[in-house]
């Protein structure tokens, strides 16, 4: 690990001027990823800014009917949070899949949204990634790729986000709100994570000196017709090689709402709302779903170690768009 | 005061400073002025250093030293023992040495600094350049270049294997491998090392399996006698085979504080626990031929190991196949392939982990061809000697095994459970497999001195890897000398102490347990004999034999006791104490020594998903006496958790391109973890043996591994129709 400077950041604006000014400086949360990439080596900041204490601690009701989730919150807190867990048990599910208890207890939700991918040539300084090291080439193309994305990728970068609880906030058409130097900004989740194309080195859209500062969830409500479905290498404590979260409005037997995302298959979680439109007002139904899947994953590419990761996917979406109509 | 402890459950003596945190380990001594090294690793894995530069490095404040091969001290440069006792034919590897990469992840540079963050910060300014050349670590790439040099010989051939498979009715030929699998014990490698200048004497505490290991091998590197070289393993914090071969951080903390006539601790990052031995990868071809009522006929096994371009290791892999089954035409071969990567090590039950792996996996496949229960199949050709050998079986409760299991796991009855449980996306497979490993017994030293308080202190320089020695050589000792355990102090993991053998083989219990057997014995009879002085009892007649002891006396044939503490106050002594060293009895020689087992599992696979999951696991094992079955089924547990990590997860993952591990962290590494686990049932079938060792135990380290990945695999055909020959079993090959 490299020397550091560290302050700790009680007031936003301060936070944001430090982040603008200071060298190479970066918000650190709970640090469950960022200590890891620093002990490594692949990041190397020389100024820590904790923003662990600024006023972003809360989960409160917000304008819309939905909810405000700080970013400082933890994963655990919010994961079992009463009104997460009535109204929004999606999110709740996607990040208790999440890694360990022990994490999720560190965790924030700012921090889940930054934390980078777990491509094992992103790790390793001592091969080359275009993540890490911008022009080096990528090792996972014509290496191990087994965990890599088949959706959205470049011939630069094949790497996945690794995030559960982004997956659900992708579902749940999740707003982040950023404050920078010029003000507060607000990003939907779709347009807050990137797809690599030629610059794979940028996870997300947050400006350098930009510090998120909480998660809206919107009011419209998908806790009856819900699924968040996993599927790893073990059954704790490995993240995703593909994950669904799927939320359902039904009207009858068919479909009023409908959202999909997928994660473990592209840079950032995956979702195509146009196509889940064609779905409005059809029959829940086996034969729509499978089609629904086959239309989301329209284009998918294996490099492959994870060829099989294209028909799992597909299986996957079937799966839980059942279980989520079941529920 | 009850002082029959052998067969009893009780708990660690350790236990409560373990929870405490008062159990001091290895890492966590500091003498003082301990300074920290840490290491630079190579990041190619074939070629040359052309320059490394440590100037940055050494501009830091707080560094001391960064040791390359540049400045090795010259001493070491000349001198060529770095074997230790496990050393396989070849050259060890010499850190340090000169500028060869013989693999990625080398040991290049040692920085030392006042602190480890210092030293890491140190470390990471070091810059290397390289020659690089070629490298290749796949196996199955280079099965062309296998070789039989430097190859211990597999168990004879007999009969005409080639003409019995073809004439066989019923016949398998199938090809099973397995990937590197790492130890990843929880405790990492770790040595701190204090030079005395004056004396020219090394004082080492070393994470270690055995500390006479690391003393022979810093004996060898700096030309000293064993007198001037003290280790110290006092806890360690799981072995599994990574702490039998003293590893590099020993060398280069002990190199490191003689040349800075200071103390120096090395410890290795999780990432470096990737950077020596591992269980090699294997590839294994079958060929079984049977009668169409079940009788084998025929069996060919040939294995494929992998091993590091400097030394050839081996291990038994084929000889189960010659031995498990009654089979009059059996050949069994093994070649090793030299590939960049370090030497691979021992890891719990190698050899018969990977090896029985194919074995029950191909007993398998040949009952379901030949349409005979697999339990059956194993039956009908139950193997009452070993053929290998041509040699009777000190015991073999095997069939008793196979039949509890049976009864507990429901085995007859599994159809159908199966039907019952199904649901539309849930496929069950039910599957068994034979284990084995072992039962051998070690020399082995020990010391007992008795004071006249009535405290017993028994030592031995053995080590308590996490199973549990402390605490059954405290049972033993207090059976045998029928004292309470709470006057028993066990120590070990000290080379002032008596000599024992690595812990490692099973054979601790056997081996160290029997010796502390026979040292309490011999206090017994220096009782005995001072009794016959002081007491009023007439014991001129009375042989040692005779004598029993319990409940802190001496109990005589007529009935009556003595307590011992009174025959000690009565002769004036403070204490008494005694040494022994113990063989194994020469008729074992004429016996085959084995643990048995038998394991069923159940595994439920997701249809569509590929998930497997192992609801439940029987064990039933024939390991003989059991000493303590509190610390046995621990041991038996851990060793079925391993084998379903085996079967379903672990896989080191070297990049052929450049010969690095690419998982090199627990996070990507698998391994089965709490989750994985559901229900384990553990069965101890009674088993008598008194030839195996005076105890009659036969260690239970290893068995509760050997089978498990087999009845795994065997039970996901069960439930899917698909054999998984290469392991792990992950869900891409269910969905494949």
């Amino acid at each position: 690990m490299n020397d550091f400077d560290y302050s700790k950041s009680t007031e936003i604006g301060q936070a944001v001027e430090e982040l603008t000014t200071k060298n190479h400086a970066k918000a650190i949360g709970g640090g469950t990823n960022l200590l890891d990439l620093m002990k490594y080596r692949v990041e190397n900041p020389h100024y820590l800014i904790d923003v662990n204490h600024l006023p972003y601690r809360e989960i409160v009701r917000n304008a819309s009917g939905g909810l405000r989730l700080g970013a400082m919150v933890t994963n655990a807190d919010t994961a079992y949070h009463p009104l997460v867990e009535k109204n929004y048990p999606l999110l709740s599910k996607a990040i208790l899949s999440g890694a360990s208890a022990q994490l999720r207890n560190a965790a924030t939700n700012g921090g889940n949204l930054m934390q980078r991918t777990r491509c094992y040539y992103f790790y390793d300084t001592a091969t080359p990634c275009n993540k890490r090291e911008p022009g080096s080439g990528c090792s996972a193309i014509g290496g191990f790729n087994r965990i890599h994305a088949i959706l959205g990728t470049s011939e630069d970068c094949i790497a996945t986000h690794p995030s559960d609880m982004c997956v659900a906030l992708a579902a749940l058409d999740a707003e982040i709100v950023v404050q920078g130097r010029d003000g507060e900004r607000r990003i939907p989740i779709l347009d807050f994570h990137r797809l690599p194309g030629d610059t794979p080195e940028k996870d997300n859209n947050l400006m350098p000196n930009e510090i998120i500062t909480s998660i809206n969830l919107p009011g419209d409500l998908f806790n009856k017709n819900y699924a968040y479905l996993k599927v790893r290498d073990r059954p704790s404590y490995a993240f995703a090689l593909v994950s669904v979260a799927a939320a359902l409005q039904l009207n009858g037997n068919n479909i009023a709402s409908i959202k999909v995302a997928l994660g473990g298959v592209a840079h950032k979680p995956w979702r195509l709302p146009h196509v889940e439109q064609k779905l409005i007002g059809r029959e829940a139904s086996n034969e729509n779903f499978d089609s629904l899947a086959e239309e989301l994953l329209t284009g998918a590419q294996g490099f492959g170690d994870n060829d099989f990761k294209m028909a799992l996917a597909h299986k996957t979406i079937v799966r839980a768009l059942n279980e989520a109509k079941k529920l | 005061m009850d002082t029959a402890y052998i067969g009893k459950s009780r708990k660690r003596v350790d236990g409560v400073k373990k929870v405490t945190g008062t159990a001091t380990y290895v890492g966590e001594f500091k003498p003082n002025g301990l300074v920290h090294g840490y290491v630079v690793n190579s990041t190619i894995a074939n070629g040359k250093i052309v320059a490394i530069h440590t100037d940055k490095a050494k501009l830091i404040e707080g560094v001391l030293e960064i040791f390359t091969h540049e400045n090795l001290p010259e001493d070491l440069v000349h001198n060529v023992d770095y074997t230790d006792p496990l050393s396989p034919p070849g050259h060890p590897f010499r850190p340090l040495y000169n500028d060869d990469i013989l693999y990625n992840g080398q040991p290049i540079a040692l920085v030392v600094a006042e602190s480890f963050e210092l030293a890491r910060y140190a470390a990471g300014l070091v810059e290397v350049e390289y020659q690089v050349e070629e490298c290749s670590t796949d196996i199955m790439k280079n099965r062309d270049s296998a070789t039989s040099e430097g190859v211990e010989d597999t168990a004879p051939k007999r009969g005409n294997p080639e003409l019995a498979f073809t004439n066989a009715e019923v016949q398998i030929d199938v090809e099973y491998s397995q990937p590197r699998h790492y130890h990843n014990p929880m405790e990492p490698h770790v040595s701190i090392a204090e030079w005395d200048v004056d004396n020219k004497s090394f004082k080492i505490y070393d994470k270690v399996q055995g500390v006479n290991s690391s003393q022979k091998y810093i004996c060898g590197i700096f030309n000293l006698n064993s007198e001037k070289v003290q280790i110290l393993s006092p806890f360690v914090g799981g072995g599994f085979g990574s702490g039998l071969r003293p590893q590099y951080q020993l060398f280069l903390a002990a190199m490191a504080a003689r040349e800075l006539h200071r103390p120096v601790k090395v410890s290795l990052t999780r990432k470096q626990m990737f950077s020596f031995g591992h269980r090699p990868a294997c590839i294994q071809n079958i060929q079984l031929g049977a009668s169409k009522e079940g009788k084998l006929e025929s069996i060919i096994h040939k294995a494929y190991g992998e091993t590091s371009k400097f030394e050839k290791y081996n291990e038994t892999i084929v000889d189960w196949s010659g031995m498990m089954y009654r089979c009059d035409h059996v050949k069994l071969e093994y070649e090793l392939i030299p590939v960049n990567v370090y030497t691979p090590m021992d890891m719990r039950a190698p050899g018969g982990a990977t090896g029985m792996f194919a074995l029950e996996c191909a007993m398998d496949e040949l009952a379901v061809k030949a349409n005979i229960d697999p339990l059956e199949f194993r039956l009908i050709n139950y193997a009452n000697k070993d053929q290998n050998e041509d040699k009777p079986y000190s015991s073999k409760e095997l069939k008793e095994c196979y039949r509890q299991a049976a009864e507990h796991f429901g085995w007859h009855q599994r159809k159908t459970k199966a039907i019952e449980k199904k649901d539309d996306s849930v496929l069950v497979g039910y599957g068994m497999a034979t284990g084995c490993w072992e039962a051998m017994q070690q020399k082995s030293s020990a010391k007992a001195v008795l004071d006249s308080s009535g405290k017993l202190v028994v030592s031995s320089s053995t080590a308590d890897i996490g199973t549990g020695t402390y605490t059954v050589m405290s049972q033993i000792a207090a059976e045998t000398l029928g004292v309470s355990m709470k006057d028993v102090q066990f120590d070990l993991g000290d080379t002032s102490m008596p000599k024992a053998p690595i812990e490692g083989g099973s054979w601790t219990v056997s081996s160290v347990g029997s010796a502390v057997k026979a040292v309490c014995i011999k206090i017994k009879e220096q009782l005995v004999d001072l009794a016959k002085v002081s007491s009023n009892e007439n014991l001129d007649e009375v042989s040692y034999d005779e004598v029993s002891c319990a409940d802190g006396e001496l109990v005589l044939p007529n009935g009556r006791s003595i307590n011992i503490k009174k025959i000690l106050k009565k002769a004036a002594l403070d204490k008494i104490e005694a040494e022994n060293t113990l063989d194994p009895e020469e008729r074992q020689e004429q016996y085959s020594c084995y643990a048995h087992s038998c394991v069923m599992v159940e595994v439920n696979v997701d249809k569509d998903l590929g998930m497997i999951t192992v609801p439940r696991v029987t064990s039933a094992i024939a390991g003989g006496r059991i000493i303590n079955p509190k610390t046995a089924e621990s041991q038996i547990l851990g060793a079925i958790t391993w084998g379903i990590g085996m079967a379903l997860e672990e896989e080191g993952m070297i990049d052929d391109r450049n010969g690095r591990i690419m998982n090199a962290n627990l996070a990507e590494y698998h391994m089965a973890v709490h989750a994985d686990v559901q229900q384990l049932d553990v069965l101890f079938v009674e088993e008598h043996d008194d030839i195996v060792n005076p105890l009659g135990a036969k260690g239970l380290g290893e068995i509760g591994i050997v089978g498990v990945a087999s009845a795994i695999a065997n039970a996901v055909y069960d439930a899917t129709g698909k054999r998984v020959r290469n392991l792990p079993i992950t869900l891409d090959k269910i969905l494949a």
